[in-house]
């Protein structure tokens, strides 16, 4: 995968970023390690709307996607794993603990971040925010911890951008700003949300990318992710979800058509190589 | 004008008292928390008037500022507390929660104001200059501890530095990153409270928002990046503050709150005109560029 920009990686910032990690492709995994993610008997619901109904999933370590339809829960899904949205009911672990011995070490990259792009801060200062909790609260960015959100925006291609506001730069870039921020955080585990929603072609590449490298370092990611054409070629797992668990297991087992179809409430319609998923009038 | 000891400690005071509100001002700005400051303004009104008739049946000197700056504090929390139970029950959206709070309570300040006047003791306060400020009539001991005051505000800015920005930017990601998002917001509104109120007679409750808008806005266009901001910020609001105090001192009865205002609006047109990140400074690289 050719970084963006055309931009050469030697894979040099990449253990800039995650010092002290294994890059080589398949590291050895202790078999007592807990799961990256371990959730039971979730439920959520928005006033009198259930969003998730006992939702019972382990994620296996690697890269996996959270597939299902609009409405399905998966964003949902991702906040109450977070603590952004409160669970009725239902237990979240994280690497074997509860989210509040958790709290700070979960990478997170959220949809189309809805921040104020006229915030008075650089491209690097936006990454360089990924290192609040390790610094203390007030006095300049130790070098450090500025060195890391530097070699994190080198990773996807936005070096040159260092220093440049983040209002004065394109949608696609805005975007690997944060993914580079979700890189410097240094987190085992990373929950994005529909990272590849309305991105160029460019910030796609930098995704699949940082994705296949976070895999080979160890970590773990679980996306959300909408184009159903694309999960078995950029992920090894995968969550059908719609409100409840309709399948989970590896891409080979569990992205079956028939379970696609009953995820999304219709039929798949097979053209040749193309599927067409009839999804009924709601 | 003589520069007697007393003008002299009252334009550093109010200066001062600038650079506080640009400092907190650039955190609420950022945090959108700008309406909640003119809230806090208003609704001070109804606790000087509370805290004057307070100080009268007690018996205490009627001009001493603790009992009526205590009211400020306590009634403008409860504006506050106020916005946010509107807005909790969804109802209301929290612009119009804000304005039906700072009118509400800012009423109540009024009457509780012409009630004060018919009280013997209470009447000598002199409380129609907590509504538009009046620095002339400031005593050297007030402005001091008004400064000082002000300058702790200062420092918890600086001292909550990462945590204000981080929850200013991206809130959710600050949970996400373990803040607590809570407290931070708390401490700002605490900040904003404490500038509001130290303000008060300076300044006026009206108008204190001005102070805590307008010298952020203008910093804005001048830099790109928040430790330039910030430092301009709190430049810009000294100067106002001094500006309104000196037109103040040499025109007694302009108000002092207008004279800031007007020197910090003043700061916001000219960075307009001239700041390099202002909207016309772009526009014109744009055309510089094509």
């Amino acid at each position: 995968m050719n970084p963006p920009d055309g931009h050469v990686s030697s894979g040099a910032g990449l253990r800039a970023a995650f010092p002290g990690t294994d890059t080589s492709p398949h590291p050895a995994r202790p078999r007592e390690t807990p799961p990256p993610l371990a959730i039971r008997g979730l439920f959520v619901s928005y006033g009198d709307r259930p969003a998730l109904e006992d939702v019972t999933w382990t994620a296996a370590p690697g890269l996996s996607a959270i597939v299902g339809p609009n409405g399905a829960g998966k964003s949902t899904l991702l906040r109450a794993v977070l603590g952004l949205t409160p669970a009725q009911r239902g237990e979240v672990l994280i690497q074997g603990a509860p989210l509040s011995a958790r709290r700070g070490r979960i990478g997170w990259l959220p949809q189309r971040a809805a921040v104020d792009w006229d915030f008075p801060a650089s491209a690097l200062d936006v990454v360089a925010m990924a290192r609040t909790p390790r610094i203390r609260w007030f006095g300049p960015m130790p070098r450090a911890e500025r060195e890391a959100a530097r070699a994190a925006l080198a990773e996807v291609g936005m070096a040159d951008f260092a220093d440049r506001q983040i209002g004065r730069l394109s949608g696609g870039q805005q975007q690997r700003v944060f993914l580079a921020r979700t890189l410097a955080q240094d987190a085992d585990l990373v929950l994005m949300d529909e990272p590849f929603a309305a991105v160029d072609a460019a910030t796609e590449a930098a995704i699949v990318a940082v994705l296949r490298r976070l895999a080979a370092a160890g970590r773990s990611v679980i996306a959300v992710h909408h184009d159903l054409s694309t999960v078995a070629d950029y992920f090894d797992h995968v969550l059908l979800l719609n409100r409840h668990v309709i399948a989970a297991g590896t891409v080979g087992e569990a992205f079956t058509a028939e379970n696609v179809a009953a995820t999304y409430g219709g039929r798949l319609l097979r053209f040749g190589n193309t599927a067409v998923l009839a999804e009924p009038a709601a | 004008m003589t520069l007697t000891y007393n003008t002299l400690v009252v334009l550093l005071g109010c200066g001062l008292l600038g650079l506080a509100a640009g400092t907190v001002g650039c955190f609420a700005l950022l945090r959108g928390r700008a309406l909640v400051a003119d809230a806090v303004g208003h609704a001070a009104l109804p606790g000087v008037a509370l805290g004057a008739l307070f100080a009268a049946a007690l018996g205490l000197e009627t001009r001493a500022l603790p009992p009526l700056l205590a009211g400020a504090a306590a009634t403008g929390v409860l504006g506050v507390l106020a916005v946010q139970m509107l807005a909790r029950t969804r109802r209301l959206r929290e612009d119009a929660a804000i304005a039906v709070v700072l009118s509400t309570f800012y009423a109540a300040g009024v009457a509780l104001l012409s009630f004060v006047q018919t009280v013997p003791q209470a009447a000598q306060a002199g409380l129609s200059h907590f509504i538009l400020g009046q620095a002339a009539a400031l005593r050297a001991a007030d402005a001091m501890l008004a400064g000082l005051v002000a300058l702790g505000c200062v420092a918890g800015c600086l001292a909550l530095y990462h945590p204000l920005r981080a929850a200013c930017f991206d809130p959710q990601f600050a949970q996400v990153q373990g803040l607590r998002l809570g407290l931070v917001d708390l401490a700002l509104l605490g900040l904003m409270v404490v500038v509001c109120v130290s303000g008060l007679q300076a300044v006026g409750l009206v108008l204190m928002v001005a102070l805590l808008v307008l010298p952020p806005a203008a910093a804005r266009l001048w830099a790109a990046r928040l430790p330039g901001m910030l430092l301009l910020s709190g430049l810009g609001g000294a100067v106002a503050g001094l500006a309104g105090a000196a037109a103040s001192a040499l025109w007694p009865t302009l108000p002092t709150g207008a004279a800031v205002v007007l020197a910090g609006a003043l700061l916001l047109g000219l960075s307009m005109l001239m700041g390099p990140e202002a909207p016309a400074a772009i526009v014109r690289r744009r055309r510089a560029t094509p």
